[in-house]
């Protein structure tokens, strides 16, 4: 077990690497580099570049400055400073860490809150009425685009119908209102629950579709167990194991859902920090922010691999 | 009667009588018979070929010029003029959305062609070398995974010029690491077969092995995926569009139809700019996924759930 652990975290290792060295070369072939801020000076023309470029380490073979750069990054968390106002990257993005937090947060929890009975259900009750429905909601989930269901929503519940705040993350900025906090959460964490939900749903049905036909659950049925007993007690424990995964596999799609419902309900978070960066040509915050992401994206695969060894204990530990 | 001697009666069967006894149907036939039976697919099937036909004879179809605006004719609201109202600039919403099929569904087949010989390559190249090369190879594209494609996407859009070709080429470069997970799998569970075995003995190019007899056998999953790629694909596109990354305006996609109404203000008074793109794009994804899963019921019953 530990040694799987070890081992799966060693995997991660050259993963990050070569994120790193992906970033790198992104950020190399975007125009504009450092110097440029010193021409938005006056008496620009008197800067000697050359002098600055020197000292910057700009004038050195790229493997050098690759180096250099990670060496600053894994040892200070040092992701860069910001075109636009020469803050560290990493300080842009820490402060907006919480309120991306907790819009991803809110959105899991919602979409398992209802993914979960919905699958089961569809599954026990395959092709009946419901079962249509939950695969019909699954299908059009899949399809539709975060932005438009957000524009949607946007529309029908808070400008027509006027339940819920338009955008923003609070109104009261005096003291910490949590009513307050929770409407303006319910909005945007739904839409982005709405479109991971379907893909959970749908893999939910069909794992538990999986374990009701296997044989144990034929045994548990002869035993003349009630049929509740029998899929909450027997079935529901393994049908619930793959969902782990899903968990690790979904977290790419969530952090782009993020973006656009953080940039049409204007939430203060990572997503719109990328997106404003993006019209500003900020680069440096552009792939601070991506690189930030990405090893989130690693860590909570690892996190869900680890835990998947950990609660189901047929896994193989000693292959991959 | 005992059975004939293989090794004693070397004549040929004759070949008429063989195909009279068992109609054989060839392997297309067979997909189309258990893909008809799948409500949902053939459902997904006309709605997308609907939608082709739209993108083929849009011309003939918009009532109006889609690159023409009428700046005193804009917010229309629908009427028999203009029957999805007019956009912010005085632009006919049904002609552009019309128009805009031909962009966004060209897009999707356009960057899944490419996509499909990038994976089908790196996946045919990383399977049949296994060893150190995969391993190398296979994290690359772990890697590519781990990032969120979406702000990848936005990355190299952003340092490219926008148009519909750097929308292609951007979604080309970023969409083909599922495609060569899954040929990478196919490839190495089929390269231990007999067949290849006996194809290496007799001496064939590597190349020809991979490309001649092993990957017509993983043709299966390679389609399902292709066809999966494209909703994809058309869904990556409406996002970058949408954004200001894709599509440029006057040129119109069903993503940066939207774009005007990410203003409060216009979607509040103007809600016919949002809904009538944002249907198409559904419409879109959702019938290609139904056929999407429908060949995959259809090509590999296994697989069916």
């Amino acid at each position: 077990m530990t040694s799987y652990i070890i081992r799966r975290v060693l995997q991660a290792i050259p993963l990050l690497f070569i994120i790193s060295i992906i970033s790198f070369v992104l950020m190399t072939a975007a125009p504009g580099d450092p110097t440029d801020i010193y021409f938005m000076v006056e008496d620009a023309g008197s800067v000697d570049i050359s002098y600055i470029k020197e000292y910057l380490g700009l004038d050195q073979p790229y493997y050098i400055q690759y180096l250099k750069w990670l060496k600053a990054l894994v040892l200070d968390g040092n992701l860069g400073f910001s075109f636009q106002d020469n803050r560290p990257v990493m300080e842009k993005i820490v402060e907006r860490i919480p309120a991306t937090l907790t819009l991803m947060g809110t959105g899991i929890l919602i979409s398992f809150i209802f993914a979960i009975p919905m699958g089961i259900y569809a599954a026990v009750k395959r092709n009946s009425w419901f079962d249509y429905l939950t695969m019909g909601y699954v299908n059009l989930g899949l399809a539709v685009p975060s932005f438009w269901i957000a524009l949607m929503a946007l529309l029908v519940f808070s400008l027509k119908l006027d339940l819920f705040p338009a955008g923003g993350m609070r109104e009261n900025y005096d003291q910490f209102d949590l009513l307050d906090r929770l409407r303006h959460l319910i909005l945007p964490a739904c839409v982005l629950a709405f479109g991971i939900m379907a893909s959970k749903t749908r893999y939910m049905r069909s794992s538990m579709l999986e374990v009701i036909r296997q044989d144990y659950i034929r045994t548990a049925r002869a035993k003349g167990l009630s049929e509740r007993k029998v899929i909450f007690k027997h079935a529901l424990r393994n049908a619930l194991l793959p969902i782990i995964t899903i968990l690790g596999f979904q977290l790419p799609n969530m952090f782009a859902g993020s973006l656009f419902i953080e940039n049409i309900f204007a939430w203060p978070g990572l997503g719109r920090l990328a997106y404003e960066a993006i019209f500003l040509r900020d680069y440096q915050t552009i792939l601070g922010t991506t690189m930030f992401v990405s090893v989130m994206v690693v860590i909570g695969n690892l996190i869900a691999d680890v835990l998947y060894a950990v609660v189901d204990p047929r896994i193989q530990y000693g292959k991959n | 009667m005992s059975l004939s001697n293989p090794v004693i009666n070397q004549e040929k069967p004759n070949q008429k009588h063989v195909e009279k006894e068992y109609k054989i149907e060839n392997r297309f036939l067979v997909t189309w018979r258990r893909f008809k039976k799948n409500k949902a697919a053939v459902v997904g099937l006309i709605i997308f070929s609907f939608l082709l036909l739209i993108a083929i004879f849009a011309p003939w179809l918009a009532p109006h010029d889609p690159f023409v605006y009428e700046l005193e004719d804009s917010y229309l609201p629908p009427s028999w003029d203009h029957p999805f109202g007019t956009d912010d600039k005085g632009g006919d919403v049904l002609s552009r959305t019309l128009y805009a099929a031909r962009v966004s569904l060209t897009i999707g087949l356009v960057a899944m062609v490419i996509t499909v010989a990038i994976g089908v390559t790196y996946g045919a190249i990383a399977g049949y070398f296994g060893g150190a090369i995969d391993n190398i190879m296979m994290r690359i594209v772990d890697a590519i995974n781990s990032i969120p494609s979406l702000f990848l996407l936005l990355i190299i859009a952003s340092i490219m010029v926008p148009s519909v070709w750097t929308t292609i080429f951007v979604l080309s470069i970023t969409g083909w690491t599922g495609m060569s997970r899954i040929v990478r799998g196919e490839i190495l569970s089929l390269k231990r077969r007999d067949y290849v075995e006996a194809a290496r003995a007799s001496g064939e190019k590597k190349s020809s092995i991979i490309f001649y007899h092993v990957l017509p056998n993983a043709i299966a999953p390679i389609t399902v995926l292709a066809t999966l790629d494209i909703a994809g694909n058309i869904l990556a596109e409406a996002g970058l569009s949408f954004l200001g990354l894709g599509v440029q305006v006057p040129t119109p996609s069903w993503g940066n139809m939207l774009t005007a109404a990410q203003d409060l203000t216009t979607l509040l008074s103007y809600p016919w700019i949002a809904i009538y793109p944002g249907v198409c794009i559904i419409l879109a994804a959702l019938s290609i996924n139904l056929i999407g899963d429908g060949l995959r019921d259809a090509l590999d019953p296994r697989m069916k759930q």
